[in-house]
């Protein structure tokens, strides 16, 4: 079943042809990655969905409705953490669910039974500036799953951590995605990220971004796996 | 080993501050200054003492009119906070008039004050808000301002409004700015009441410097001068004291 559409989207921002005819899809509990040059509008097209700007033209249907320019139904987790620095973490965690209406009471007790899943136990009244990378980063994803647990939009969630911590992140978030089934819809530009994590791999061009490869990455041996790399990278003309 | 290098650190001031005392006291008496030129530092601690009833009496109109200014300016600058924040087009309108407004002497306007409103408190008040809207205002817009726009597109993404976004994002990350805006006006306060007596009053610490002045009692009117500097300091003291308790997130560094 198909959770969300974009369809034929384009994008000029201030005069940059930026998002040229782009259309995908997610299929539900599916996680699509989209790799692509540094600049070539992935995280526009975040924003498009989203809802934050509208495109030039396009759709974004989510489960079957037209969602084009509307905020407020999918989680997206930006290239920053973005936690606010004046409030603990479990405040951070659990705004959005008083930004739904439900109370800090009732908001701060929901979030307070994920921190353990999210390797945040016994971190709740910590400021974000008393956190790791990597803590925040989680912080930050159980953030973005407590608004909306079917969608999540991650832009580059593990780009800046080291390479340890970041190996770390990608099993936990395989293991996450296990427990709770989400759609997700993951940038990233390391191609080895890439095909740990996708069912299935959007390749983008540079600007103005197009898709230019798509790979269904699902149930492949390692030995196809490095075939497809050796694809990907030269569609990136690595 | 850096307890001690903390320690003198913190003597170093005070030291350098009574060693020029001192010099202050040496030349008064090696050079047999006027005491209506000139007192020592003795002279104004004993006039200090010796007035200090009135001097009180004084301080506590001058402190009245400081401390009104200062709060009614607070609330003025939240609220244009608040004005400009809701709409692009009235911050486009409003905020340069607001920073052009600084060009115009303040001493000038006092007078005119005094003209308008009389020698009571409402002219003192109203100058020292003059004073103190400015740097708060400035100040707090300021940190609006700074706040990341990914911050702000966060928050839009789950669907909050624009005061929602003002109330939990933009106005707690401004706090800090605000606080040094607080500060500062907090310093220029007392001085804003006592300028404003100065041209005119019946009571306070500037009416009492230009009756002493008058009448060349200089060691009286430094004895005001060492009130007024110490009310400066107790009032930015406690802005900073408020600080540290309301923004405990803000006392912790950065770790990563
Ligand atoms: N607000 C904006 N106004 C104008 N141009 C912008 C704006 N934001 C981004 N751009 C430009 O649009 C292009 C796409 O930006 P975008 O952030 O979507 O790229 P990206 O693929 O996410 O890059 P990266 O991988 O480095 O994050 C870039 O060339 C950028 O300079
Ligand atoms: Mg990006």
């Amino acid at each position: 079943m198909t959770k969300l559409e974009a369809l034929n989207i384009c994008k000029t921002l201030d005069g940059l042809y930026t998002l040229d005819n782009i259309s995908l899809y997610l299929k539900e509990q599916e996680l699509v990655v989209i790799v692509g040059p540094s600049g070539c509008g992935k995280s526009t097209l975040f924003h498009i969905i989203s809802g934050l700007i509208n495109p030039d033209t396009g759709r974004i249907i989510i489960d079957g409705r037209d969602h084009t320019g509307q905020t407020g139904r999918v989680g997206y987790m930006q290239q920053k953490d973005l936690l606010l620095p004046f409030r603990t973490v479990l405040d951070n965690i659990a705004l959005p669910l008083v930004l739904k209406g439900e109370s800090w009471q009732e908001a701060r007790k929901k979030a307070k039974s994920y921190l353990s899943q999210f390797g945040l136990e016994g971190f709740a009244d910590y400021y974000p500036r008393q956190l790791s990378g990597g803590m925040k980063q989680r912080a930050a994803l159980l953030r973005t799953y407590l608004f909306a647990s079917d969608i999540l939009l991650l832009d580059e969630p593990f780009a800046a951590l080291d390479a340890i911590t970041r190996h770390k992140m990608q099993k936990w978030l395989l293991s996450l995605r296990n427990q709770y089934n989400p759609s997700i819809l993951f940038i990233t530009h390391d191609i080895e990220e890439a095909l740990l994590l996708a069912d299935r791999i959007y390749v983008f061009s540079p600007l103005p971004g197009r898709v230019v490869g798509e790979f269904a990455v699902k149930n492949l041996t390692d030995e196809e796996k490095s075939l497809c790399k050796k694809q990907i990278m030269q569609l990136l003309n690595m | 080993m850096r307890k001690s290098a903390n320690t003198a650190h913190k003597l170093a001031p005070i030291i350098t501050f009574l060693l020029l005392l001192l010099l202050w006291e040496a030349g008064v008496r090696v050079y047999q200054i006027k005491p209506w030129i000139l007192p020592g530092p003795l002279a104004v601690a004993n006039a200090l003492v010796k007035e200090t009833p009135l001097l009180l009496t004084h301080t506590a109109a001058t402190l009245l009119e400081a401390l009104s200014g200062f709060f009614i300016a607070i609330v003025l600058a939240l609220l244009l906070g608040i004005i400009l924040n809701s709409s692009q087009l009235l911050h486009k309108a409003i905020y340069p008039l607001l920073i052009i407004s600084q060009t115009i002497p303040l001493i000038v306007l006092a007078v005119l004050f005094t003209i308008w409103f009389g020698w009571g408190i409402t002219p003192k008040i109203i100058i020292v808000v003059l004073v103190c809207f400015f740097p708060i205002t400035i100040n707090l817009m300021e940190g609006i301002n700074s706040v990341d726009p990914d911050q702000i597109n966060l928050f839009r993404s789950m669907g909050a409004s624009n005061f929602t976004i003002f109330r939990m994002v933009k106005f707690p990350s401004a706090l800090p700015a605000f606080f040094s805006g607080l500060r500062i006006a907090a310093t220029y306060s007392i001085m804003a009441a006592v300028i404003g007596e100065w041209l005119g009053a019946q009571k306070g610490l500037g009416y009492f410097m230009t009756l002493k002045q008058k009448s060349f009692a200089i060691d009286e009117v430094l004895a005001a001068v060492i009130i007024i500097c110490l009310l400066s300091f107790l009032l930015v003291k406690i802005v900073d004291l408020a600080e540290y308790f309301l923004l405990p997130w803000n006392r912790i560094e950065e770790i990563s």
